[in-house]
């Protein structure tokens, strides 16, 4: 057995027990689920700190400055002053480091978010009500989502009392907000039976190899 | 039922209201496991964000290039990786050039087992039909590089050889070069990013899967600003299923909707015991 092969191996009975560590948490809280839930831990850290160094921090900053492009010492200074929060006396140079995040931030994201999620959101809701030359369920469908969009926003309307019409239109929107957040529901149901699935089919098809 | 006294009949609903959530999850594992196993095949229909997704990419003129987006990472492989194959699929048999990325960090790795798995079976090379040009961080910063100039950011491919040596990438400077972009997105940065970028900045047509938790916050984006979307593991379903090419998702369709069944019917049997012990419960207080 090549080394690679005995790795590969090793590597697929430890994700094995690891898995069944992390179940046995579903009987109840024991030794081997705090051992697998802790060895999580320790090597998450360790590997993110590696990784974060040889694929962020180095590529994007060292190997820059190595080739003597010293505008990178700009970053380098913020990267540190983000580190002064440890030493209270100097840890006010942080808010620099901070100011120019959420500076930079704000001017890429503003525009193109407002962009993309709020005009075009709202340019998705102009749909045509009128039956002539399209099928009658795509009619429906635009009434459904105008009908949905309008009450909804009305609901979250907090100046005025939610009473009579207002009341009744609120009503509706929460009905509304009601099926959004069921489908939700669905989806994240889905999503973890989906993850189920994942563990139990790399048991079933790469450890025991039923499947 | 009805020769049986009151009593016995409360604390059977009690007991069954009460029931350990142990057993719950026995039952689940079962749902899960037995159609994993053996497969029913329960039918299966694509839907319309997945079919118009299939059809855009079908509609792609031989030669055209794909920018694909590995925004995940091996938490979420189950769901997002059986659509990265099918989607690998229909672009190789279709002749369409791929360029891989990763926002994620662990993106570049899982882009690696999923262009070389798809590449079976396929005339492809490296370098020339497809590539691989790894990680980087940044997230919007970077995409929104890839609309100036894609060398700025990706100098060398994921293992370190410069893009003039890969023949494929001497023709793609940016976004203008690029005929279509797909996201395989876990969550941020991810496929809302590509949309405020590649569609809205740059107007290009965008594509996308998700995972099943974050498919409701994408799904209001299609049919306007992407043209397609697959949901979760049913997306990856569907996608297999349109693509003809069944993998690990149609198989965990069957087991998915097993599961669900019996969540229902869990669901259905606490609130009829819920009820019955309300009901059972104002009795009680009536006679005493």
């Amino acid at each position: 057995m090549t080394l690679e092969t005995f790795s590969g191996t090793f590597g697929l009975w430890m994700g094995a027990a690891l898995t069944l560590c992390i179940f046995s948490f579903l009987y109840k809280d024991n030794p081997f689920y705090r051992f697998a839930e802790h060895l999580f831990v320790g090597v998450s850290a360790g590997y993110w700190l590696v990784y974060n160094y040889w694929n962020i921090v180095k590529p994007n900053l060292i190997d820059p400055l190595r080739e003597e492009q010293w505008q990178y010492l700009l970053p380098l200074v913020l990267g540190i002053f983000m580190l002064t929060r440890l030493f209270p006396n100097v840890g006010w140079l942080s808010r620099w480091a901070i100011a120019f995040m959420i500076g930079s931030g704000s001017g890429i994201m503003i525009i193109t978010y407002l962009q993309s999620n709020f005009l075009e959101q709202i340019k998705s809701t102009l749909v045509p009500l009128d039956p002539t030359g399209q099928p009658w369920y795509v009619v429906v469908n635009n009434v459904i989502l105008l009908v949905g969009v309008v009450s909804g926003l009305v609901y979250f309307f907090f100046s005025k009392a939610h009473t009579g019409v207002t009341g009744r239109i609120a009503r509706i929107g929460v009905v509304f907000l009601m099926v959004s957040f069921g489908a939700s529901f669905g989806y994240t149901v889905m999503a973890r039976i989906s993850l189920l699935i994942g563990r139990l089919y790399f048991l079933l098809h790469k450890c025991v190899g039923v499947i | 039922m009805g020769s049986v006294p009151v009593e016995a009949r409360r604390s059977l609903v009690d007991r069954l209201k009460d029931i350990d959530r142990r057993v719950i999850f026995v039952f689940i594992a079962v749902a899960v496991i037995i159609p994993l196993v053996w497969p029913i095949g329960l039918s299966l229909k694509a839907s319309p964000p997945a079919r118009a997704l299939f059809n855009e990419v079908e509609s792609l003129p031989r030669g055209s290039i794909v920018l694909m987006a590995f925004d995940y990472d091996p938490a979420t492989e189950i769901e997002l990786g059986p659509m990265s194959l099918a989607f690998l699929k229909q672009c190789f048999r279709k002749g369409l050039k791929v360029v891989g990325l990763a926002l994620w960090p662990q993106g570049a790795q899982l882009a690696r087992t999923s262009f070389s798995e798809a590449a079976e079976g396929y005339d492809v090379r490296y370098g020339v039909d497809y590539v691989n040009l790894g990680f980087k961080a940044g997230g919007i910063v970077v995409i929104d590089s890839l609309g100036k100039n894609i060398r700025a950011s990706f100098p060398v491919d994921v293992d370190g050889r410069p893009l003039s040596e890969l023949p494929l990438m001497k023709s793609i400077r940016n976004f203008a070069d690029i005929d279509f972009v797909m996201s395989l997105s876990a969550g941020d940065p991810g496929l809302p990013f590509w949309i405020m970028i590649a569609q809205g900045r740059y107007g290009r047509k965008v594509g996308g899967g998700c995972t099943a938790v974050s498919a409701p916050m994408l799904y209001p984006y299609f049919p306007n600003q992407l043209v397609g979307l697959l949901g979760g593991m049913k997306g990856a379903a569907e996608y297999e299923l349109l693509v003809g090419e069944k993998g690990p998702a149609t198989r965990g369709m069957d087991a998915q909707s097993i599961a669900h069944a019996a969540i229902v019917i869990f669901i259905l049997i606490g609130n009829i015991f819920f009820f019955i012990s309300r009901r059972r419960q104002k009795l009680m207080g009536a006679r005493t």
